[in-house]
């Protein structure tokens, strides 16, 4: 019951006026950027987060404006999804396989609504879940001691590319790329600078915020010069729409367990978005009557939206608890938190309940603004997506730089943010990810601090890493999360490429 | 090409007719002053600026505005070779400061850089260092806990949110310095990157004490899970933190404020100088002020000029010897 009042003293946060706003303007870029096909939520994030550092906002308003854009995106992917066939983001694939399909039949004005109240009720599944889960899980966070802690981030590293990932030699390198990086400053250990080459600017480690703009963001604008890409892209019409209650019952069973189905996914490190969606989707496929699969059957829009709708959810609920975050815009979030000198854990529920209880509670406000927006407003964004990219390229880079420089009035930092976004270009032209590089700057120091300290605490005893339930448990998943993929991950992936041919 | 010479002769004269004002024998500061916050935003530095900022213009010291820039970078140092080498003769600028500050000048972390480069203003308050246990420690007092160490002292493990050799880690140093302990380097310290993360491990019984400011415990205290066994400050502080024993009547004289001020470029005009040390003394006194002292936990502790400057060199030196004897420096 304690839960509920705190909930409550949330929504006396997330309804004022000023959370209100934000929680719009979020869901709003949210949409529009998850709309458009290559922008994704952790880029639409990480280009928002240095306009939320200059325009001062508060910890509470900063995030629950990047909140309600991680939603927003969320929601968005599904957009081009339908309509394009190209999908918005990597978690809206699935939703391409009944979706467009619906399109091609004249029913796309259906397909975008079903979509978007399915987003609506897994996301609304997931943030309740969310609600039970995360103090649960915050009060369990006393138990674990750095040797817990260190078998954790193992577990994180080891989960990784997740059973969606395509080279596990590629998420390692780029994971051995972010922990070089992460090296750099003084060391909190010892004291002694590391590859700092007695510049002041590096004394403080490489700046994460820096680091994902540039990896993120400025890399994005290289690609798109590259593609001459100035002319919008061609859609499908829009029908009127004829939606009846008898279509929304006929969806409501398979976004329900869609809902939990992606929350569940989200929770587990590494599993992510797109495992939600996908799961989400075969599940219905197999448990419904045989129905119209990939011909444009309602329920497989519902599916796969709900499923990845929750898995955002589902994903801050570690990162929150215990600062591990479960996908890649949650890296991207916890970066932002570190850099407002908030430390996510156990205490963050202690000594900032506003702020938590704010933001799980605006994320309700901002799923009902986005239900909301989806469906009647829905013109207005298809034809936001006919906006050239020539023009909404340099309004990105604009705000990239401005914001950076405004967070440390440093031109350093913007030669560091372009030297990001080059190397941001090269890795994705050679197949690397670039979420692990951010993990593993993220999550490097944090592993490399915990298993000194389990080693001083033991007097240099290595067996203390396997001296409690706890974290053999966790060392028992890890290595389960790291064998798995590679016997259980080609045979997911042959369905999903199968799935989307037929 | 005309727009363009206007607005520059507009500037220039506007550039002139602030010099003369400067070179006016009393100090008068300008309708908007700049405070630098050498981190980034939400931090203690960040917090300095903009309370004292808000104080200064609601008591109309301040005719327009005090704009607040955060400059992070090397715990302080960009900002303070910012004012060094670029402002050093601003009479418009003040930049906040601590004992992080002090420390890190201390143990030569600004390269090049030393505490007589810029001009100390004064502090507004300070944080008081304390050590503490879990509930179930079977430490009860600071005593206790310093004859352990004298007879090993690795036997107490401790966990705090500086870096080795910061503050936290300088505090237990101080204290075991003044109880005697002898083989200081051997005294185990846990850095964590923020107080709170070092408190969950001592409340969790992974760690076995913590080392921070008051401000830190406050939460864990009130709800029992935390037993603080001194507090580094001359006297007792006030309720309601009146329960807890100092180090000193303990018989350990160890004193450790985190103190909260500004420091000024070290070039500023002198009349400058003295207006921003008569305006602290001033604020200090202010109900404004202290009312924000309560709410953010902020203790009394005010030197100012010529004092604070003596306290700063002082700080600045004994950190230095301690640091060396641990072997942190050479």
């Amino acid at each position: 019951m304690e839960t509920m009042t705190l909930l409550m003293h949330g929504f006396a946060v997330a309804l004022t006026p000023e959370s209100v706003m934000f929680a719009i303007i979020g869901a709003i870029l949210g949409t529009l950027i998850g709309a458009l096909p290559g922008l994704g939520p952790a880029n639409g994030v990480a280009i928002l987060i240095p306009l939320a550092f200059s325009l001062g906002l508060s910890a509470t308003s900063s995030l629950i404006l990047l909140t309600s854009v991680y939603a927003g995106a969320m929601y968005g992917g599904r957009i081009s999804s339908i309509l394009l066939n190209i999908p918005g983001d990597e978690p809206a694939m699935m939703t391409c396989l009944d979706g467009y399909p619906m399109a091609l039949k004249g029913k796309a004005a259906e397909a975008l609504a079903i979509s978007a109240i399915a987003s609506f009720i897994g996301s609304f599944i997931a943030t309740v879940g969310l609600v039970i889960l995360a103090p649960i899980l915050a009060k369990f966070a006393l138990k674990f001691g750095p040797s817990e802690y260190f078998a954790l981030f193992v577990l994180a590293f080891a989960t990784l590319g997740g059973v969606t990932g395509k080279n596990q030699f590629k998420t390692i390198m780029a994971a051995a790329l972010g922990l070089m990086i992460a090296t750099v400053g003084i060391d909190l250990s010892t004291g002694v600078q590391r590859y700092t080459f007695n510049m002041l600017e590096l004394f403080e480690g490489v700046d994460f915020i820096i680091a994902i703009v540039g990896l993120f963001a400025i890399s994005e604008l290289f690609f798109f010069i590259e593609r001459h890409a100035g002319d919008g892209l061609k859609q499908v019409a829009i029908n009127k729409l004829k939606l009846t209650a008898a279509d929304i019952i006929r969806v409501l069973p398979a976004s329900v367990r869609g809902g939990i189905l992606g929350f569940v996914a989200g929770v587990l490190p590494g599993a992510g978005a797109s495992l939600g969606s996908f799961i989400s989707y075969s599940l219905e496929k197999k448990i419904s009557d045989k129905g119209e699969f990939g011909k444009g059957d309602s329920r497989g829009v519902a599916a796969p939206e709900s499923g990845n709708n929750g898995a955002a959810s589902g994903a801050l609920v570690p990162m929150l608890t215990l600062g591990v975050p479960g996908s890649g815009t949650t890296a991207v979030l916890l970066a932002m938190l570190i850099s407002l000198n908030i430390s996510p854990g156990p205490m963050l529920f202690q000594q900032n309940a506003d702020l938590v209880w704010g933001v799980i509670a605006a994320m309700f406000v901002g799923n009902l603004v986005l239900l909301l927006l989806n469906i009647p407003m829905i013109g207005i964004f298809v034809k936001l997506l006919s906006i050239p990219p020539k023009y909404l390229m340099p309004v990105v880079t604009l705000i990239a730089s401005v914001g950076i420089y405004a967070v440390s009035h440093s031109a350093i930092d913007l030669y560091f943010m372009v030297a990001f976004g080059v190397l941001g270009y090269i890795l994705r032209k050679v197949d690397i990810p670039l979420v692990p590089v951010i993990l593993g700057m993220l999550l490097g120091p944090e592993m490399e601090k915990n298993l000194r300290h389990a080693l001083v605490l033991s007097d240099g005893d290595w067996s203390v890493l396997f001296n409690s339930g706890l974290s053999i448990t966790l060392w028992a998943i890890s290595i389960l999360g790291l064998v798995l993929p590679m016997i259980i991950g080609p045979i997911i992936r042959s369905k999903m490429s199968k799935s989307k041919e037929a | 090409m005309l727009n363009k010479i206007s607005i520059k002769s507009v500037l220039i004269s506007g550039a002139v007719a602030l010099t003369l004002a400067g070179q006016a024998h009393a100090y008068e500061p300008a309708r908007s002053i700049e405070c630098i916050a050498p981190a980034n935003p939400g931090g203690g530095w960040d917090f300095t600026c903009r309370s004292v900022g808000k104080v200064l213009v609601d008591q109309k010291y301040i005719k327009g505005n005090v704009q607040t820039v955060n400059m992070s970078g090397a715990g302080g140092g960009v900002a303070f070779a910012h004012t060094v080498s670029k402002r050093s003769t601003d009479d418009n600028l003040i930049v906040a400061a601590s004992t992080a500050t002090t420390t890190r000048l201390a143990q030569g972390q600004f390269p090049g850089l030393n505490a007589s480069q810029v001009k100390w203003v004064g502090t507004l308050g300070a944080d008081y260092g304390v050590i503490a246990v879990g509930k179930n420690s079977k430490y009860t007092s600071l005593t206790q806990m310093m004859d352990a160490l004298k007879k090993n002292p690795g036997a107490v493990k401790f966990a705090g949110g500086s870096a080795s050799g910061g503050w936290d880690h300088l505090k237990v140093l101080i204290a075991a310095k003044e109880a005697h302990v002898t083989n200081l380097p051997k005294i185990r310290y846990l850095a964590f990157s923020g107080g709170s993360e070092a408190l969950v491990q001592v409340v969790g019984g992974h760690i076995d004490a913590f080392t921070g400011d008051i401000s830190e415990v406050k939460g864990f205290m009130e709800s029992g899970d935390l037993r603080v066994l001194a507090v580094m400050s001359e006297k007792r502080l006030p309720a309601p933190f009146n329960n807890i024993p100092t180090a000193k009547e303990q018989g350990i004289d160890a004193i450790a404020p985190n103190w909260r001020g500004f420091y000024v470029p070290g070039k500023a005009d002198p009349a400058s100088y003295a207006w921003w040390v008569k305006t602290m003394d001033e604020l200090y006194k202010t109900q404004e002020w202290k009312d924000i002292m309560v709410k953010n936990g902020l203790m009394p502790f005010h030197k100012s000029g010529a004092e604070f400057t003596a306290f700063v060199n002082k700080q600045t030196a004994d950190i230095n010897t301690l640091s060396k004897e641990i072997g942190l420096i050479r």
